[in-house]
């Protein structure tokens, strides 16, 4: 696994890290059941403190992309569907580009159709919470 | 007491003549973490370290080291087995070679790792059977270096670690910094260069003309501090951005930048309600943070 982190970058580099671990897991560079390298060794390769690789596995583990085992390490732990696929998505913008079409054909600004987009997610976000 | 901070200062004072070495200085260091001691030549690191240690009396206020006293001489010795200590001149017996020393050092301490020592040796690349006296600066830096690093302590302090360094040497230094991290082991280092303190270091503490200017984590000034350039059709006067995280203000021609240790979300709001034509958010470098907090005190 190459990692790259940027000091400079405004972002706390335990979050670099992160994404560059979800990244590879989403590129598929990482796989289901791969062990990362152990805190010492990623902390002495990056020469970052080791607070930095703990804070970054501790979080992937929260967000259940990794597995924590005491003594054997970080293991990657993909979730049945932990995202969309590539062809649902596709399908997802032919079917809004579709439905934006009719709605400025109503006479809908695209200002309008945004503000009602959002307000259906937040909307739905909210009743799920309920 | 495995919750008491590595270094606690309060009010810590010193006077040398008539200069002020540190000046009330409320320091602290917490366990379990990286911190960069940052500031330029003479701003009274040295002194803040030697105060903690106990070589260096101060003037006034005190200093507590893995939450013993320093002033309780009795407890503190017991402490200081506890913390190895690399000396920013390092000063070593020059009639002595490094084999030598390391059986001198090993009979003091408890916790010295022959096999650790060994291994730093050969990676140091230190001819065992010369006289310290004729080795170069750079190879007694190392040779200081193994002989805290060879013990096993709860706290590292390291005065000026890089100095005299070449860059594959300081790139060493830092990866054992980083591995210390990982043993569980506290470190405190000072440096007055930033580049080598920013990937390793969890805080950071400024001290400048012997106050401390900034003690802070490194995640939160990464997050946090923000410029924020602003183009706006007439400027409004500088004092409308005086809100709460600004740091500075400087204005030339029609364009503003300011500069937030926080907030930065509320001067874009700001430079909006100013009808501003563009605004510019970057993030800040630890290196223009240190600038700029130093010209400032």
């Amino acid at each position: 696994m190459f990692f790259k982190l940027t000091p400079n970058a405004g972002q706390p580099l335990y979050l670099q890290l992160m994404e560059q671990i979800r990244h590879a897991v989403e590129t598929g560079a990482l796989r289901d059941g791969d062990l990362l390298p152990g805190i010492r060794t990623l902390a002495e390769k990056l020469v970052v403190s080791a607070n930095t690789v703990v804070k970054a596995y501790a979080e992937l583990e929260h967000e259940g992309l990794l597995e924590l085992r005491q003594g054997a390490g970080a293991f990657v732990k993909l979730r049945r569907r932990s995202r969309s696929s590539p062809a649902s998505i596709q399908n997802a913008g032919s079917l809004i580009r579709d439905l934006i079409e009719r709605l400025r054909d109503d006479g809908l600004l695209d200002e309008e159709i945004r503000r009602a987009f959002e307000a259906e997610l937040l909307y739905q976000r909210v009743e799920m919470r309920k | 007491m495995a919750t008491a901070p590595a270094i606690e200062t309060r009010h810590l004072t010193k006077k040398y003549r008539n200069a002020l070495a540190v000046c009330d200085l409320h320091l602290l260091v917490p366990r379990g973490c990286v911190t960069a001691f940052l500031g330029c030549n003479g701003a009274g690191k040295s002194t803040t370290i030697k105060m903690a240690l106990g070589m260096v009396r101060p003037t006034a206020g005190e200093a507590s080291v893995l939450g013993t006293r320093v002033s309780d001489i009795r407890a503190s010795c017991r402490t200081r087995q506890r913390i190895a200590y690399v000396a920013e001149n390092k000063p070593l017996y020059g009639y002595m070679t490094p084999e030598q020393l390391m059986r001198f050092a090993s009979s003091f301490y408890a916790d010295w790792r022959p096999e650790v020592a060994a291994k730093l040796l050969g990676e140091y690349a230190l001819p065992p059977d010369r006289k310290v006296k004729s080795l170069s600066k750079g190879m007694r830096t190392k040779l200081a270096l193994l002989l805290a690093l060879a013990r096993r302590p709860d706290l590292l302090i390291l005065d000026e670690p890089s100095e005299g360094l070449d860059p594959v040497g300081i790139e060493h230094l830092l990866q054992t910094i980083a591995v210390c991290s990982a043993e569980g082991v506290t470190v405190f280092f000072s440096s007055h260069q930033i580049a080598e303190v920013e990937r390793v270091a969890d805080r950071i503490c400024i001290l400048d003309k012997g106050r401390l200017l900034l003690n802070a984590s490194l995640d939160d000034l990464r997050e946090s501090y923000r410029c924020i350039d602003v183009t706006f059709p007439s400027v409004p006067f500088e004092r409308e951005f005086q809100i709460s995280g600004v740091e500075k203000i400087r204005t030339s021609g029609r364009q503003m930048r300011v500069l937030a240790s926080r907030n930065a979300e509320a001067v874009v709001e700001r430079a909006q309600q100013f009808h501003a034509v563009s605004i510019d958010v970057a993030p800040v470098s630890l290196r223009d943070i240190f600038l700029q907090t130093v010209q400032e005190g």
